[in-house]
């Protein structure tokens, strides 16, 4: 077992930023990711970019490709890595886990060759490969473009893009980057890439089916209000080889959960968020979040909320003389505030709109995992289901192996509308258990003899 | 049902506080013996122990003078869709029960023979027959034992049968409704619901039944009767699916260990091993290494696990009294309050257990004694009523 002073997981833009903002305060910080590590500044190197205070210098110990699948105590870290089982503790934990993208079920959308946007973006990113030679880009918010701009510049075809915003949003949008150069300008040139490619876009339009055409695919898209419920208007239908899909995106709160901090739902925040001060303090000793687990705003302010929260809790931990940690959270917290209105801008869209479940036609899957449909899920409903986890025990919804990742967004609102609770908080969530990512029996087992199992006493006969 | 005062009254016959297998069992067959019957739940029927619990349905596991209470409630079990309406996935299978050192093969011997004698269907078998009962065992073990009349359900369909069985028989369901408050006057008891709803809740009953697992404790407190109820933080673990492997329920000799497949390729592993966790905060916490401890024991038995995928751990709180044995019967000093709960592998003999509380009500007969919990009392306060009454 490693002891650390602090346990960051999740090396994207906020861990790896809030890793080197508390090692630059002089303390022994674990970074946990699961891929292998192609992002962020989390090499060496990066350690000396930041500016270091205190004359201890701190370390980064990274535990990349590692799956940490057990969080518990205050705090101890279960994974395991290429080298098999690790863990280790450490008095503070901050939890970067980021967001998943968000899908709402349509009738095919668990075909071969339907993906989410974050799938693409990452066989793009990181094998600059495309699923097939066309891609229908579908959903809502900045994944949207981003995703058909880099499948365009990667020599693929988007025969559609299926948004549903309208052009007035996107134009809200946008203005409100208006302090953030990088992001507009960024925002402009996917979308320069788009029009130059002749690429059709449909605003407020909706996937309403994917089904086998051939060896491609054929999509049927079809107009929709501001609430995202389809109208009675014609639809289109589009061939392409591949989906890609994404409705904004939700919070991965999972650790947080397991640890019982407390959370509330936001719609803005993209769903359930652990309460959380400015400076990422839970509402348990210890946890601190950082990065879109707080609500989804994109890389900069998770890189920047990251480097505020790493510094928050070094100066909890008493790591450096507290006045110049002072003066750097300070510095960070400003640099936060100016990405706030990166987040209110892009809310909208990566929220779930309020009536855009009502559409799930009866016989489609909303839990891929144990094949639940919609029908299932509201006969449970009028049963008498009026929980997250008595639904769960109810349809088996949320129990396969994703843990409800994807469905429990959708089970927790198709509930609400269905039985009129007055909140996403009246009918909860699922609980989060362990592990946190799929793991095998002897992957935690590893090699033993029956000597080695330290069985209690019998009870009594 | 009367609102004044803002407070919403719910006026019945007899109201059941703790919404498990015993309670709704009990509040069942109270409904259908004629009775009007509410019944508070704190969460949802049948999610806490009753519903997270194995499942399984085995004498190897039971306390041996619990064995004619969980023979004929092993037979309920497999005929839920009879008395219950529903299925709760319940099936024979032989109970295996395994020996893998010479004190285990004692423990086993001495076991079997004394739960024999109270009526368990328990054989000795060699490892040649053992296997031929379950291929896929690790052979290493000396000695097993096979109960005939095993089998295993999948208890979190318990609560949506039991919901369905109790709105059919009009009984008055308040879920996520932890009882505050208990108190009696004028001939009735009144349970009240949280202080904070409005209108706040009061259900006022001539006979009260308390079944509320490891918060007996509390409730018997708001009574003023003292009776210590421990609580067990059990460990459960599910593997996904994967080929069918294993026909029969598994243990070991000193019933670490439980272990079963599906029908859908699932495996559930349970046993006992403790987490964290108490009455107040819930279960809070599995302990890693209990967990391995666990894996460990389930891939020795059966090696052929070793790749399968671990879908979910979960923890589920177990009552237990002093003594061990359970507290079925009424409540010393009150009028027509009962009590039932701390019954070990009371899932197992659950619904026998509800069945019989709820005939002794009605006066009607029964075949087995109660469980008197004057036994347990320790150190009683006697209330102010109490007081007046002497």
């Amino acid at each position: 077992m490693s002891e650390f002073d602090v346990i960051v997981i999740g090396g994207g833009p906020a861990g790896s930023h809030a890793a080197l903002s508390t090692a630059s305060a002089g303390l022994r910080v674990a970074l946990f990711d699961e891929n292998v590590g192609d992002f962020g500044p989390t090499d060496p190197a990066g350690v000396r970019d930041v500016p270091a205070d205190d004359a201890r210098a701190g370390t980064v110990t990274r535990f990349m490709a590692h799956r940490v699948w057990g969080v518990t105590g205050e705090y101890r870290i279960d994974a395991v890595g290429p080298r098999g089982p690790v863990h280790c503790t450490a008095r503070a934990l901050i939890v970067a886990t980021g967001s998943t993208v968000r899908i709402v079920p349509f009738e095919g959308w668990t075909l071969p060759g339907v993906i989410s946007l974050e799938t693409a973006a990452t066989q793009i990113r990181s094998q600059g490969s495309l699923q097939g030679r066309s891609t229908l880009v579908a959903g809502c918010g900045p994944w949207l473009a981003a995703v058909a701009a880099a499948t365009i510049e990667h020599g693929g075809r988007v025969p559609a893009i299926v948004d549903l915003a309208d052009g007035a949003e996107w134009i809200r949008a946008l203005r409100a980057l208006s302090g953030h150069p990088d992001l507009r300008a960024q925002s402009l040139r996917w979308r320069r890439t788009i029009r130059r490619s002749g690429t059709p876009w449909h605003g407020r339009c909706k996937l309403v089916r994917v089904q086998p055409a051939g060896e491609g695919l054929l999509a049927t898209l079809a107009p929709c209000d501001a609430a995202g419920r389809a109208l009675d208007a014609p639809s289109i239908t589009v061939s392409t080889d591949c989906v890609a899909v994404g409705y904004g995106s939700i919070p991965a709160t999972e650790i947080t959960g397991l640890l019982q901090a407390r959370h509330s739902h936001c719609r803005e925040a993209g769903g359930w968020i652990a309460d959380a001060d400015e400076l990422g303090r839970t509402s348990r000793a210890g946890l601190y979040v950082a990065g879109d687990v707080t609500g989804v705003a994109g890389t900069e302010a998770a890189a920047t909320h990251g480097t505020l929260v790493g510094l928050a809790c070094a100066l909890d931990l008493d790591a450096a003389a507290a006045a110049p940690l002072r003066g750097r959270i300070d510095a960070a917290r400003r640099s936060v505030r100016r990405c706030v209105g990166v987040r209110s801008a892009m809310a909208h869209l990566m929220a779930l709109w309020a009536a855009h479940v009502d559409g799930i036609a009866a016989d489609t899957i909303v839990c891929r995992c144990e094949s639940v449909n919609r029908a299932e899920l509201d006969a449970a409903c009028d049963a008498g289901a009026r929980d997250m986890n008595q639904l769960k025990a109810w349809t088996r919804c949320g129990m396969g192996s994703c843990q409800g990742r994807l469905c429990g967004d959708m089970a927790g609102e198709l509930l609400m509308r269905r039985t009129g609770a007055p909140s996403r908080e009246a009918v909860g969530r699922f609980t989060p258990r362990m592990p946190l990512r799929p793991v095998t029996l002897d992957a935690l087992t590893g090699s033993f003899g029956y000597d080695d199992i330290p069985i209690p006493a019998a009870a009594p006969l | 049902m009367s609102a004044t005062d803002g407070i919403l009254t719910h006026r019945c016959d007899v109201v059941v506080v703790g919404g498990g297998v015993m309670g709704c069992t009990t509040a069942l067959f109270l409904a259908r013996g004629g009775m009007r019957v509410a019944l508070v739940e704190r969460d949802a029927l049948c999610r806490g122990a009753s519903g997270v619990n194995a499942g399984t349905l085995t004498l190897h596991m039971t306390r041996a003078a619990l064995i004619p209470y969980a023979l004929p409630a092993i037979d309920m079990w497999m005929d839920t869709e009879k008395w219950l309406g529903a299925s709760v996935g319940a099936v024979s299978a032989p109970g295996l029960c395994l020996a893998f050192t010479e004190s285990e093969r004692e423990l086993l011997r001495h076991r079997a023979h004394a739960r024999r004698q109270y009526g368990a269907p328990i054989e000795l078998l060699d490892r040649d027959a053992a296997l031929g009962v379950e291929p896929a065992l690790n052979p290493n073990f000396l000695e097993a034992a096979v109960c005939a009349s095993d089998g295993f359900a999948s208890a979190y369909l318990t609560g949506r049968a039991y919901y369905a069985a109790l709105r059919a028989a009009d009984v008055g369901i308040f879920e996520r409704t932890p009882a505050t408050r208990l108190d009696w006057s004028d001939g009735h008891y009144h349970v009240h619901g949280p202080d904070d709803r409005s209108p706040a809740l009061r259900i006022d009953a001539k006979r009260l039944v308390l079944a509320g697992g490891v918060w007996l404790e509390p409730l018997c407190a708001m009574l003023d009767i003292a009776i210590p109820v421990k609580t067990l933080v059990n460990q459960l673990i599910v593997t996904e699916r994967v080929t069918p492997m294993m026909r029969s329920v598994l243990s070991i000799a000193n019933g670490l260990l439980s272990m079963k497949q599906f029908g859908n390729g699932s495996v559930l592993i349970g046993g006992g091993w403790q987490g964290v966790g108490d009455r107040v905060q819930g279960a809070t916490e599995i302990i890693p290494q209990n967990l391995i401890g666990n894996l460990r024991l389930a891939q020795h038995v059966i090696p052929a696990l070793a790749k399968a995928g671990i879908a979910r751990v979960w923890l589920g709180l177990e009552s237990e009294t002093a003594d061990g044995m359970p507290m079925i019967g009424p409540l010393p000093g009150q009028n027509d309050a009962w009590v039932i709960g701390c019954v070990h592998s009371g899932y197992t003999s659950g619904p026998y257990m509800g069945r019989l509380l709820a005939q002794t009500m009605l006066g009607e007969a029964t075949e087995l004694p109660l469980f008197d919990p004057a036994r347990l009392i320790c150190a009683p306060v006697p209330s102010p009523r109490q007081r007046r009454l002497q």
